[in-house]
């Protein structure tokens, strides 16, 4: 199957690849603990493991939005300060 | 009683999910391939990494366009959710009424975009136009190819004239699936019209304004057609919305990397701001209750 119209390229590979590596993941949790352990944190409503990992997606490609907007310094630092961010949104939200 | 998991039920998603794929994932993917690759034609690509990005963020284009579009989606969701609100709430319950004004409610929705916007593009002219003429005998200097005031107010009030049904529809159906029972105990309390309102009819529509929220905040913020057609963006650059920057990159330009990393900031605005609305509305529902 000819794929070249998509025009890909090893980084953003790379990148679906670990997407759906966190979806695959959050379906072995999911059976393994089912009920998608809700509960309220710092928002003061109520989320599961689903909405976190969507806070925690949205949120990074916002922090690398910024980064790219804002500072000329090197883009890892910005995927760094994402991987802290969802370790919090997974523990505090 | 503990619930019984059965995962079997997951299979019946597939179809949804192939579908899905088909028309959303595997588009958006190839959108993010174009965005850090640049292309002369040909399908032939050359990486470029996030400069597309870097661009997009710091151009004052897409600024402006942002902004313009932000200010059109506050504007119409301020008149058309009152307004739809009002409307529905005059709209008859029973009788030969219903039927009328759900008719004549539904009529400007079945109108394809671009003939909308035709009609409005007619419409508005100070030449031939029944809103450009009369507005002109009236004295007042209108003409929206030349004023960008005027492109503004005719834009939405198209938009208003389009759309505002929908609201209405969607609140006139949380109006009727009211009991009458709670009419009869706010008529035995005493309750005066805005009590009524405030405290029964607006808990009670709060689901379907929801609804109302998002569909009209997404397709504001995706507007094209219409205003394409009436203005084409101008005079100057006053209604060129995002989308319709983004056409013009990506079409009129063919300058497809800055198009698609435009595209995917775009997106993740939409999605950032749905969810927002979506978690607002429905923890104000949770606290109601």
């Amino acid at each position: 199957m000819d794929l070249s119209w998509m025009a890909w390229t090893w980084p953003t590979a790379l990148f679906f690849i670990a997407i759906f590596t966190m979806i695959a993941g959050m379906g072995v949790w999911e059976y393994a603990v089912p009920g998608g352990s809700p509960r309220v944190g710092v928002l003061r409503f109520e989320t599961t493991r689903g909405d976190r990992l969507f806070i925690s997606l949205l949120g990074a490609a916002f922090i690398h939005l910024a980064w790219l907007g804002f500072t000329d310094m090197e883009l890892w630092w910005a995927t760094v300060i994402s991987v802290v961010y969802a370790v919090a949104v997974f523990r505090f939200v | 009683m503990d619930k019984t998991w059965n995962n079997k039920a997951w299979f019946m998603v597939l179809p949804v999910l192939v579908l899905v794929a088909f028309s959303a994932v595997i588009p958006l993917m190839t959108v993010v391939n174009y965005s850090v690759q640049d292309t002369f034609g040909n399908n032939e690509f050359f990486w470029a990494g996030t400069e597309w990005f870097k661009e997009t963020l710091t151009s004052d284009r897409f600024h402006q366009a942002l902004w313009r579009n932000l200010m059109f989606s506050a504007i119409i969701l301020a008149i058309e959710i009152p307004l739809g609100i009002a409307i529905a709430l005059t709209m008859p319950k029973k009788g030969i009424g219903v039927p009328v004004c759900l008719v004549l409610m539904a009529l400007p929705l079945l109108i394809p975009w671009n003939v909308v916007g035709t009609i409005w593009q007619v419409f508005g002219r100070v030449d031939i136009g029944l809103l450009g003429r009369s507005v002109t005998a009236l004295g007042i200097d209108y003409n929206y190819t030349q004023d960008p005031i005027d492109a503004w107010v005719t834009v939405i009030l198209m938009d208003v004239w389009h759309w505002t049904s929908l609201v209405v529809l969607l609140c006139y159906a949380g109006l009727v699936s009211i009991p009458d029972a709670y009419y009869q105990a706010a008529r035995i309390d005493g309750a005066s019209k805005w009590s009524v309102f405030r405290h029964i009819q607006l808990p009670k529509m709060q689901r379907v304004l929801l609804i109302a929220v998002l569909l009209r905040f997404m397709d504001s913020f995706m507007i094209y057609t219409e205003p394409f057609v009436v203005t084409g963006g101008g005079p100057g650059n006053s209604t060129t919305f995002l989308s319709i920057d983004l056409v013009k990159m990506a079409v009129g330009q063919f300058d497809l990397g800055p198009a698609a990393a435009m595209s995917i900031i775009y997106f993740l605005i939409i999605l950032l701001l749905s969810w927002v609305f979506y978690t607002v509305m429905t923890q104000a529902g949770e606290e109601r209750r």
